[in-house]
C-alpha cells in the first residue's frame, strides 16, 4: 500500500513500495498520459513533477513519493483552463506523434517555474529528453514564445 | 474539437463495432427503395460516399485509411478531401474506418499501408475524388429541392448556394437527401493553382489531445477485466525455448499465467504490466538457441567484405558504357571503402498490442502503419475468417517503418488465444524492443572513380555488399533475386534515381543476408547509399581539386530537378561566400520516395572529435506541398533521426543477439544537439513526391562533409561513437 497525493487527490494505491511510480501512476491509479519508454531514467517520456521538481518517474518508487505532491500530465491545466505550456503547444503545433510529450512539457513547466525567461543555454541544460520525431525546434520556439509573452 | 475515433457502421451482413470500447454498436443501413443504399455513422449521420459524413449540425467526418504516426498525413489527407468538398475546414473531423469494415466493403478506402513516404501521394487522387464526388452530391440534393440545375450552384464553406434566386443552404440540411443519390461517374478535380486549403500550413488536427495526455496510444488501452503480458522472445534470431521453470514465478504478486508463445518466446500475464515483468525477468528460461548463437558483427563484417570482391557475384542495378575498361585506361583513379551499420527504429513507444480472443471473434488494438497487414495478421494468428476478426488502430508512439511489420501482433494473439474471453495487453520492455528490431540493414561499400588527364570523372564502380530488405519481407518483389530495392538513390530511373551523369557506370549489389531480421527503417536503402555516394563525390571532387558544389554541378546537367534543390541550398548557405571563422560546410543531394531534397550542414571541430553542427539548410522539391508547416517538421524532424543514427547510433552483434539494450547504449540526440533547420521548400509541381524519408539521406553526409572540411579526415564508418567522436 501506498499513499500518494496526485493531482491534488489523496490516493491509496494497492502497490508494493519499491514499484516504480511511474507505473503506480499508470496502473494503478489509471492515469495513462505518462509514458513509458525506457524505465532507467534516460528518455524522459514518464516525467511528472515531484513538489514542483521535474523527475522521471520510471526511477522513483512509490515510497519515495509519499508525503510529496505528484503532478502529471493530467493535472497541469487548471479546469478548463490549460497551462500556458500546454496553449503554446498548441499554438506552435510543436507534437508530432505526441508520445514523448507529456514528458516534455512536464519538464519545460518545470524549467519555467524555475527560470521564467530561460536562455537557449538553459534550455539546453534543462530539457534532455528524447523526441525521436525530432520535434526539438518547435518545442524551443515554443518555450522562447512563452517567456517573451 | 477535433476527436478521431474508430467509425462503428454496420451492414445487415457484416456487423462489426466494440462494445467493449464503450462507445456503442452502429445503427443500421438504411434499406433501399429504388435508391443506393445510406450508410450511416455511429451518431445516424449518412455518408455521402465512403470517404465523408455530413452530420446536421454541419460537422464534416473524413475518413483516414492511413496510418497518423507523428507524419501529419492524417491532416494533410484531410485537406484534401476538405479541398474538394469545399467544407467548413473549422467544422472537420477525422476517424479511421477500420480493415474488417474496409474488407467487407471491398476495400472502399484503398490501401492502409503508411510507409514509404506513400500516404498523401498514393492516395492523394481518390481521396480528392472522394471530395468532390461528396461535394457534387450535396450540390445536386440542393438543386434537386429548389428545382433548379446543378450547374447554377455553387459551394463554398459548406454553403451552398443558386445565386439567380439567391437561395441558400448548408451541406448539414441537404445530407439526407445527398446521401440518397447516385454518386456522379464523371468527377473532375481542381486545377492546382486553385487550392485555397491545400498548400496552407493549417494546424494539426490530433494536437490538442496530445498536450493534455488524453490521446490514446496502444499503451494505454484499458478493456473490462483487462490482463497484461510481458514478453521474452529468444534474444538469438532464429533460436527456440528448449524450457521455463513456471515453479520458480509461483505465487509472485499478481502472476496469472505463464505461457509460451510459438516456439520462441515466453509470455507472463499479470494483473499489472510492472508485475508481469518483474515475473518475467525473475523467470528462468533455457533458449536453444542454434547456429546463430555463433553470429558476430566481427564476423558479418567479413562476409560483407568478400562481397566487396569483384570476382563475387552480383546484381546489375545501373549500368551504361564500360567501367572496367575506363578504370584500366584512366589517368588517375581513387577508391574507398564504406560502412553503414544496422539501426534500430527505437520508437518511443515499444511495440505492444490488445487482443481479446473468443471461439468466434478475434479483435485488436493497437498503433500499426497497415492496418491490413495487422488485420491479416489476426486472421493467421486467430485462425478465424474475416468477419470475425478486426483490428482497431490507435495512435502508435512512433512509426518509422517499425510498425509495418506485425510480429507484435501475432504475438498478442497468440497469447489471448490461450486465454479465451480475456482482454490481454502485451506491451514489451525497451530492452525486448532493442533485441527484436527489424533493423535497418547491414552494408559495405566499395566505390572507385577514375579521371581522366584533366580531372573528368570518367568512370564511377559502386559495389555495394549487405542485406536486402526484400529478401527477407517480400521475397515476391526480388527480380530473378535482385533486390530492386537496393539501389534506392543510385537507380537507373523511378522515384529514386542517380542525379549524375558519369560515361562509365556500374552500380551493383552482392547480397549477403545475414540472420539479423532487416526492416524499412525510415529512409530505408536511401540512407546508406547517400551517404556512400554523397560523400564519396565529395573525395571525387578533392581529387580532382574541384569545389564539391562546382563538381557536383558539372555531373548534373541532365538532371535539372535534382540539381534545383542543390542550388537552392547553396544559395541559402552562401555557399559561394567564405564561411564565418571556425565554421566549415558540406553539401550533399539525392533523390528519393519521388522528391529531390539537398542539405548543406555548418560545423566546428574541436580537438578532431567534438563536433558542434552550427547550422543546417535543407530543401526539397516533392511535386506539390499540401501542408508546409509538416513538411518543414518532417525535414527537420529527419535530422534528428538521421543525425542520431549517424553520432549515436548502430546495434552491434554478440553470440547471434543484438549487444545494445536500451537508450543508455543506443542514444538519441537531445535538444541542446540540434541547431535550427532552415527548409527551403521549391515545389515544382506536376508529381506527387514523399516527404517523411528522403531528407534523412543528406542529413549525415552533409555533417560528415564538412568534417572532412574542417579536418582533412575523411570518415567511412557509422556510428561516430566507435571513433571517439561525438557532440560538443
Amino acid at each position: 500500500m501506498a499513499n500518494l497525493t496526485i493531482n491534488g487527490k489523496a490516493v491509496t494505491l494497492d502497490v508494493e513500495p519499491d514499484t516504480p511510480l511511474l507505473w503506480a501512476i499508470r496502473e494503478n491509479a489509471g492515469l495513462t498520459g505518462t509514458k513509458y519508454g525506457c524505465g532507467i531514467a534516460q528518455c524522459g517520456a514518464c516525467t511528472v513533477h515531484l513538489d514542483g521538481v521535474a523527475i522521471r518517474s520510471c526511477g522513483v518508487s512509490v515510497s519515495e513519493a509519499e508525503g510529496k505532491k505528484v503532478t502529471t500530465i493530467e493535472g497541469l491545466a487548471s479546469g478548463n483552463s490549460l497551462h500556458r505550456v500546454q496553449e503554446a503547444w498548441i499554438a506552435q503545433d510543436v507534437p508530432q506523434c505526441g508520445y514523448c510529450q507529456s514528458g516534455m512539457i512536464m519538464a519545460v513547466a518545470a524549467l519555467l517555474n524555475e527560470k521564467p525567461k530561460p536562455t537557449d543555454a538553459d534550455i539546453d541544460e534543462a530539457i534532455t529528453n528524447i523526441c525521436r520525431c525530432g520535434t526539438f525546434q518547435q518545442v524551443r520556439e515554443a518555450i522562447h514564445t512563452i517567456a517573451s509573452a | 474539437m477535433n476527436k478521431h475515433v474508430s467509425p462503428k457502421m454496420n451492414r445487415r451482413a457484416f456487423v462489426i463495432g466494440s462494445a467493449a470500447l464503450g462507445t456503442g454498436l452502429a445503427v443500421g443501413l438504411d434499406v433501399p427503395f429504388g435508391g443506393p443504399a445510406v450508410v450511416r455513422a455511429a451518431d445516424g449521420s449518412p455518408e455521402i460516399g465512403a470517404w465523408v459524413v455530413v452530420r446536421p449540425d454541419d460537422t464534416v467526418v473524413i475518413r483516414v485509411a492511413r496510418s497518423e504516426m507523428g507524419q501529419g498525413s492524417l491532416t494533410g489527407l484531410a485537406q484534401l478531401v476538405a479541398e474538394e468538398l469545399e467544407c467548413d475546414w473549422t467544422k472537420v473531423t477525422t476517424e479511421y474506418p477500420t480493415p474488417g469494415q474496409s474488407v467487407a466493403r471491398k476495400r472502399v478506402w484503398g490501401d492502409f499501408s503508411t510507409g514509404g513516404s506513400r500516404g498523401i501521394r498514393s492516395s492523394q487522387d481518390y481521396v480528392r475524388k472522394g471530395g468532390a464526388t461528396a461535394r457534387m452530391m450535396l450540390i445536386q440534393a440542393a438543386a434537386n429541392e429548389w428545382k433548379v440545375p446543378a450547374s447554377e450552384c455553387t459551394a463554398a464553406n459548406s454553403v451552398i448556394t443558386h445565386s439567380p434566386s439567391g437561395k441558400s443552404t448548408t451541406y448539414g440540411k441537404v445530407a439526407e437527401a445527398a446521401a440518397k443519390l447516385t454518386p456522379p461517374a464523371d468527377v473532375k478535380l481542381k486545377d492546382p493553382k486553385d487550392w485555397r486549403l491545400v498548400g496552407k500550413g493549417v494546424k494539426r488536427l490530433d494536437t490538442p489531445d496530445k498536450v493534455t495526455g488524453t490521446t490514446v496510444y496502444g499503451i494505454d488501452v484499458k478493456l473490462p477485466g483487462m490482463l497484461n503480458a510481458a514478453i521474452k522472445d529468444c534474444p538469438v534470431f532464429g533460436g527456440k525455448v528448449k524450457s521455463f521453470d513456471e515453479a520458480k514465478i509461483a505465487g509472485m504478486k499478481g502472476v496469472q499465467k505463464v505461457v509460451k508463445v510459438g516456439d520462441t518466446a515466453v509470455a507472463v500475464v499479470a494483473d499489472t504490466w510492472w508485475h508481469a515483468k518483474t515475473a518475467l525477468d525473475a523467470l528462468p528460461i533455457v533458449w536453444d538457441e542454434g547456429d546463430n548463437a555463433k553470429v558476430s558483427s566481427e564476423s558479418i563484417a567479413k562476409w560483407l567484405a568478400d562481397g566487396l570482391d569483384n570476382e563475387q557475384p552480383a546484381y546489375v542495378g545501373n549500368r551504361n558504357g564500360d567501367v572496367k575498361a575506363a578504370i584500366a585506361g584512366a589517368a588517375k583513379k581513387i577508391e574507398a571503402v564504406y560502412n553503414y551499420p544496422y539501426q534500430n527504429h527505437a520508437t518511443m513507444e515499444p511495440m505492444n498490442a490488445t487482443a481479446l480472443c473468443t471461439a468466434d471473434k478475434c479483435e485488436v488494438w493497437c498503433g500499426t502503419q497497415n492496418g491490413e497487414a495487422a488485420f491479416a495478421a489476426v486472421l493467421e494468428a486467430s485462425g478465424l475468417p474475416a468477419e470475425k476478426c478486426d483490428v482497431h488502430k490507435v495512435m502508435p508512439g512512433g512509426g518509422f517503418g517499425r510498425r509495418g511489420q506485425t510480429d507484435y501482433v501475432r504475438q498478442a494473439v497468440a497469447i489471448a488465444k490461450q486465454m479465451p474471453g480475456t482482454p490481454i495487453k502485451l506491451l514489451w520492455s525497451r530492452e525486448e524492443d532493442m533485441a527484436h528490431g527489424r533493423y535497418h540493414p547491414i552494408t559495405q561499400c566499395k566505390m572507385t572513380g577514375a579521371f581522366d588527364a584533366n580531372n573528368n570523372l570518367i568512370a564511377l564502380h559502386y559495389r555495394l555488399s549487405g542485406q536486402s530488405i526484400l529478401f527477407s519481407l517480400r521475397p515476391e518483389a526480388l527480380q530473378n533475386g535482385m533486390d530492386p530495392a537496393a539501389f534506392q538513390g543510385v537507380a537507373q530511373t523511378g522515384e529514386a534515381a542517380f542525379g549524375y551523369s558519369v560515361p562509365n557506370l556500374l552500380v551493383e549489389h552482392a547480397m549477403r543476408n545475414p540472420h539479423v531480421p532487416p526492416g524499412f527503417w525510415r529512409g530505408v536503402n536511401v540512407n546508406h547509399n547517400a551517404i556512400y555516394m554523397e560523400c564519396f563525390m565529395d573525395e571525387l571532387a578533392h581529387a580532382a581539386g574541384q569545389d564539391p558544389l562546382e563538381f557536383r554541378r558539372k555531373l548534373m546537367g541532365n538532371h535539372p530537378k535534382h540539381l534545383a534543390v542543390l542550388n537552392a541550398v547553396a544559395e541559402k548557405i552562401g555557399w559561394d561566400k567564405p564561411a564565418p571563422q571556425g565554421i566549415h560546410r558540406g553539401i550533399a543531394q539525392v533523390m528519393g520516395y519521388g522528391s529531390y531534397v539537398a542539405g548543406a550542414a555548418e560545423i566546428s571541430v574541436t580537438d578532431a572529435s567534438k563536433i558542434k553542427v552550427h547550422r543546417i539548410v535543407a530543401s526539397t522539391d516533392p511535386g506539390y506541398i499540401v501542408n508546409p508547416a509538416q513538411v518543414e517538421r518532417q525535414i527537420a524532424g529527419s535530422f534528428v533521426y538521421g543525425l542520431s543514427a549517424l553520432f549515436y547510433g548502430g546495434c552491434t552483434v554478440k553470440d547471434g543477439r543484438i549487444e545494445q539494450t536500451n537508450f543508455d547504449t543506443y542514444n538519441s540526440m537531445r535538444i541542446n544537439e540540434m541547431p535550427k533547420v532552415e527548409s527551403v521548400m521549391v515545389p515544382s509541381g506536376g508529381f506527387w513526391g514523399g516527404v517523411g524519408e528522403p531528407t534523412i539521406g543528406i542529413a549525415a553526409p552533409a555533417v560528415l562533409n564538412a568534417y572532412f572540411a574542417a579536418t582533412g579526415k575523411r570518415i567511412r564508418s557509422v556510428p561516430l561513437r566507435d571513433q571517439n567522436i561525438t557532440f560538443a
